[in-house]
Parts: C-alpha cells; structure tokens; sequence
C-alpha cells in the first residue's frame, strides 16, 4: 500500500482553481518532491494531504486514512513544517521541543533532536530572538517530536544558508534512511534532485511531469547538444552542409545530438567550416532546463502570485 | 494541557506587556483611584423603616423621622435617606438583602400603648461600631425623648431597643476593590485572548497545534486555569494594597472564590470568540475593544453602579462583568450570600454559553 495516494484532488479558493484534478502515489519509504512557480498549488496540495484543509473533489489517503476525516488518527503518526514556519514567541527551542512532544504524549530527548538539526548552538534563545535559519530547524525539530511515518516539509530550506541546508539534507537523508516516508516541497530544482526519489511539477494546479529526475529530463528535454562559440558563418555553413538541427542565439551556436553520429559530424563539420571557433562543450537539459520549459521561462506561473 | 499550560504561562510572565497587564496594572489602578477617592467616600445611609402601628402617633414617628433626614434625592451622596419597609416584610430579612445595617421598627401597639400610657419600645437597628449607625441612634433618642416630653400622660412610656445588625458602613475603597478585581479579570484574557486568536492563526500556530492530539477544548482550558491563576493572584495583591494602605473592610470566605473562578472562565471564552470574528490581529483588536471598553466602565469597575444615571444602570444589567462585581461585592463586603448565589450561577450559564461557542466558531485549521 503506497503511503500516499491521491486521486482527482481539486480545491478552489473563490474563483480560483488553487488544485486542478492532480493525481499522484508516493510510496512507503520514497522521497517524494513537490516543484513548482509561486502559487501552483503545492502549499494546498500538502495541507490536504496533513489534514489542515477539506478538498473539494477527489479522493486522498495517507497511510490509509482519509486525512480531514482521520486527522485526529493520522496526525500522531506524521510530522509537518508549514511554510513559513513560526513559533510562540517566548518558548527556547528547547522548550517548544518539550512542549511539543508533551502534546503528542511523549518524553523526547531534546538534545538528541536539537543535535539532529544542528540547533544546539541556540537551544536556549527565546523563538522570538532566533534567526530565520534556526525557526526553521526548530520546525524541522519539532516535525519530529512523535516518531513520524511519514514527514511533510514545505519549503523546508527557505531562507538557510548553504551550510544550513546541506545539514537539513542530511536530516531528510536519515529519514529516509530510517525508512520513512517524506514529502518535500522546494524552489531549489539541485534541491529535489540531491533528495527526491520521484518529483512532480506543478503548474496552475495541475502536474505537468512526474517521475524520477532522470525520467523527466529525458522526457521533456532536449537530450544532448553541443554548444559552441562562433558567428552567422558557422552557423551558415553547417545549416548548408548539414543534416544537423542547429540553433543560433547570438554568438552561440547550439547542435541537437540525436545519437553518436551527430557528434562526430558536427565536430567535423565545424573544422571544415574554417570559421572562428572556440568554448565547445557538450550539454544536456538540466532539470532547471525542463522546468523552465515547463512552466515558461520566469518562473513564475500565469494566474500565479 | 497541562504541558501547554506550563508554557503559555511562561510566556505569558516573558512578555512584559503580558507581565503588566495581568499583574501590575490593577495595583497601579487601586493605588490612583483609591488614593483619589478615598477621602470622599459614599456615606449617604439609608435608613429602613418599618411601621407596624396602625394608629396615628406611628405616623407622626415616622414624620419626625422624616424631618430629619431630607437628603433623599438620587445625586445625593451623604446624609440620612428613609426608606419604608411594608408592614408585611421580615425586617430582619429586608435589611440583610439590601445589604443595610441601619433600621427602625415601631411595633403594633405603638399608638395605643402611647395614649394609654403603657409602655412600648421602638426598636433601632444597627451597627454598634458604625459612625452612621450612631447618627441614626442618636436621632432616635432625641424623636423619643420629644415623645416622652409632649406624651398626654407626662408618663415616659417609650423606650428604645437596640439590635444590631451586620453590615457595617462602606467607602469608596471598599467598592473599588471588587471593582478592579472584576476589572483584572476582565482585561488580560480578553486583550490576550483577542490578540492570541488572531495572531496564531496569521503565525499558523494553530495548524501547528491542530497536528497534536491536543484539543481545541483542553487549549482553552489551560487558557483559562492560567487566568484563574493570574485573578487569584491580583486579588491578594489587589485586597492587600486596599486593607493596608486604604483600609478597606473586606472579608474572606470560599465565596469570593467562585467569581475569581467564573470570571476568568467567562473572560477567555469571550475574548476567545470575539478573536474569531475577524481575520486580521488589528481588525480583532478593534472589535476587542468595542466589546471591553463599555464593559469596563458601565459594570461598577470604577464606581458603584448604584451612583450611576437610571438609563447605564440598565445597561449595566446586560452586562455580564456586573454580575461578577455585583456578587463580589455581596461576598466580600455585605457577605450576602443569596444574591451572590443567583450572580455566581447567572455568570456560569452565560459563561458556559460562551464557552461553548468560543469552541465551535474557533478553527484550528481551514476547509
Ligand atoms: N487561504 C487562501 N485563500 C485564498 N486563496 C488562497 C489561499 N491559499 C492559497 N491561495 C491561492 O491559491 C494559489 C495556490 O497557493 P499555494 O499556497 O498552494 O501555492 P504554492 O505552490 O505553495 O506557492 P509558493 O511556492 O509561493 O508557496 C495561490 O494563487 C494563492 O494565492
Ligand atoms: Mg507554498
């Protein structure tokens, strides 16, 4: 039984379709990802998924549960940051880490948290006076407290510095590790691709691609291309004496490599043209590349924020 | 609940504005007003009469009486005050649920005994340790005399007998303690409430709660044991600066207790259900203060509601914070505890209402 598994999830705010009929499974023990502009829909999404939000159509269990229906259930055995995540103002994190587990029930070692997310260094600063950085790694803290199945995380790396959020990596990488199930979403494409098993893009509500990173690149991108340095001459030249499918923006002059053949050609090709020439790399669309192909290039979707 | 009690009771003492509205500023606030008012003081007494006599002298008793005290008018606020009392009441019984001390009774038989005579007592009731008590004593004595003087049969047929009755003479002081009790109880769980249930759900502090299997219902609790607390608290402080630096009468008893209790309760379940109605922390704390401020000051927090224009004592009575004031001042001043039963059980209904309310309209999290 997958630990998630939507189906036809809508939800409309007023006039607007947040989530538009999406449909996805997430395995026990995967790390699923969650891509997409500002306001395609992932923070909805995600909220359903914990139970904070009724949907208006469509079908969503987690661990088996029907998450508005079951919250009461469900919620002891998930743990979730919420975007933007914000505290009382007075507790220490470890404090709120003592407070939290409490709710749950539960004795939690607080050092033993506050060192899993590198919070040691402040445990004793009021939440109020703690750095971005660190409200954030108390949430991930606190997303802890009950020992979760499965493990929400929106936008769990806003606003960390590099360091920060290679040590959140590496708490993701323990869950996974422990064989829980977590569910993350993110701006950062390097993000979900150091972490996520399986990604989804989302756009307007809808997803766009699904699958591994490798699966989505290779579906929706270009593939391998050649990118050189040179002027209208090469370009001309190889369009002239060539089967090859060549681009030109500028200076750079970019070839479609369908297979081995074509790299041999254009290599060839290009010594032939006796053009200038020069900065020759071999590139293939990266997943930011697909992305922005995706949900058009500025990242940021229409009817969108 | 209790782990949330325990820290929301610590922030609750981190705040400062937190720290001073539950704590500091009703001390402030009965150090001014009592230092203000207390030389003042309402001493305007009234006095219960109760003529059984059918016969004429009772009546010109009671004339004399009558001339003597002629500061009845409502914007009065000293001097002596006649009030009848029907022939067919208990005396005894009136003067205690008017929460009065001072008293007098002309007995059946006061005419004929008078002409025959025969001798007959009027009795004075009062306070022996009252200033005002003696006042009225006084002023009897000197009625009786007159009678004696100018009696038909030059024989001094009328005597007095005094009894006394309970409830002794009150300041201004005495007021305003239960006032700002009333007043505490009123204004940290509302104004923190008001600004809690916005700001936790603007923070998503809520959601953040509604993921642990802590209910809506044990959150407000621990909300409202913790302002039990914080009332207790002021109302030691609060009784302590009054009989200590103003001498105010104030008596202890379990009584007391079930207005500090019900108070609080009514306070966080309002300000809990009043923070619903809007989204916004400052449209919230705009409907907040539309509900506290008129409260504040109509309920008898500042000055008793009797000395108060007819048309604000009316709607002071739809006001539930007079209730709590009203009962505490039965309990703790007149020790009256029949009304303060009906005050104290008025307050749980209203309360339990709100409570109950509060619950169903507050959303942890959104559909
Ligand atoms: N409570 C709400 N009421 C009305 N509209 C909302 C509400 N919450 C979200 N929206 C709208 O729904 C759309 C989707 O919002 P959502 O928060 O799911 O986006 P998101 O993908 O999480 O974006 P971001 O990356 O900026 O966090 C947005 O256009 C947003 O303005
Ligand atoms: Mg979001």
């Amino acid at each position: 039984m997958p630990a998630i598994e939507v189906d036809g999830l809508k939800k409309k705010y007023g006039e607007l379709q947040a989530v538009d009929g999406i449909s996805f499974s997430v395995g026990e023990g995967e790390v699923f990802s969650l891509l997409g502009p500002n306001g395609a829909g992932k923070t909805t999404t995600i909220e359903i998924l914990e139970g904070l939000r009724d949907r208006d159509e469509g079908t969503t269990q987690v661990l088996g549960m029907d998450p508005w229906k079951s919250g009461y259930e469900l919620h002891k055995k998930i743990g979730v940051i919420p975007q933007g995540f914000k505290f009382l103002d007075y507790p220490t994190p470890r404090e709120a880490i003592v407070y939290y587990g409490a709710l749950f029930g539960r004795k939690v070692d607080p050092d033993e948290l506050l060192r899993r997310v590198i919070l040691d260094d402040a445990e004793n600063i009021w939440f109020q006076n703690l750095s971005g950085g660190q409200k954030q790694k108390l949430g991930m803290a606190l997303s802890l407290v009950n020992d979760p199945e499965v493990v929400f995380l929106d936008e769990p790396t806003t606003g960390l510095d590099p360091q920060a959020r290679r040590a959140v990596w590496e708490v993701v990488r323990r869950l996974k590790g422990e064989g829980r199930t977590v569910m993350l979403t993110t701006h950062y494409l390097e993000e979900a691709e150091e972490l996520a098993d399986r990604v989804a893009i989302m756009n307007h509500g809808r997803i766009v691609a699904i699958g591994t990173t490798a699966e989505i690149e290779s579906k929706f991108g270009t593939g391998q291309r050649m990118v050189v340095k040179g002027g209208q001459g090469l370009f001309a030249y190889l369009q002239e004496n060539t089967k090859l499918d060549v681009r030109r923006d500028g200076e750079t002059v970019t070839i479609v490599l369908r297979d081995k053949e074509d790299a041999l050609v254009a290599l060839g090709s290009i010594e032939e043209s006796g053009a200038e020439w020069g900065d020759l790399t071999v590139k293939r669309d990266s997943l930011e590349d697909v992305f922005l192909k995706l949900v058009g290039e500025g990242g940021t979707a229409k009817g969108g924020e | 609940m209790t782990a949330d009690l325990k820290v929301y009771g610590r922030s609750n003492l981190r705040s400062k504005e937190g720290f001073f509205f539950t704590l500091v500023f009703p001390i402030i606030l009965i150090l001014l007003f009592g230092a203000i008012f207390s030389s003042g003081g309402i001493s305007q007494t009234k006095v219960y009469v109760q003529n059984l006599d059918v016969g004429p002298i009772g009546s010109s008793f009671v004339s004399a009486l009558n001339s003597t005290s002629n500061y009845c008018s409502s914007n009065s606020t000293s001097g002596l005050c006649l009030r009848p009392v029907p022939s067919d009441q208990n005396f005894t019984q009136f003067l205690t649920s008017n929460s009065a001390s001072d008293g007098v009774v002309i007995p059946a038989n006061f005419s004929a005994a008078y002409q025959a005579g025969d001798k007959v007592n009027v009795t004075v009731y009062g306070n022996p340790t009252s200033t005002t008590s003696a006042v009225v004593s006084g002023i009897v004595a000197v009625i009786v005399n007159g009678f004696n003087v100018h009696g038909a049969t030059g024989v001094h047929s009328v005597g007095i007998t005094s009894k006394t009755a309970v409830s002794s003479s009150y300041k201004y002081i005495d007021f305003l303690v239960p006032g700002l009790i009333g007043f505490a109880a009123l204004t940290s769980p509302m104004f923190a409430l008001v600004n809690i249930s916005s700001t936790y759900r603007r923070d998503k502090v809520f959601k953040l709660l509604s993921l642990t299997p802590l209910t809506k219902t044990e959150w407000l609790l621990a909300k409202i044991i913790w302002y039990i607390g914080t009332t207790v608290v002021s109302f030691f402080l609060m009784t302590l600066v009054g009989v200590y630096a103003f001498g105010a009468h104030i008596t202890l008893n379990w009584g007391i207790g079930m207005f500090l209790v019900l108070g609080p309760f009514f306070f966080v379940s309002l300000g809990m259900l009043v923070g619903t109605v809007s989204n916004s922390p400052e449209a919230a704390s705009v409907v907040g203060n539309l509900v506290t401020f008129p409260m504040m000051f109509l309920s008898g927090t500042f000055f008793p509601v009797a000395s108060m224009p007819k048309y604000l004592q009316t709607v002071a009575h739809v006001l539930p914070l007079y209730y709590m004031i009203e009962g505490l001042n039965d309990v703790m001043i007149y020790k009256n505890f029949g009304p303060a039963y009906f005050d104290a059980g008025l307050l749980l209904i209203i309360s339990a209402v709100v409570f109950a309310l509060a619950v169903k309209f507050f959303r942890w999290r959104e559909d």
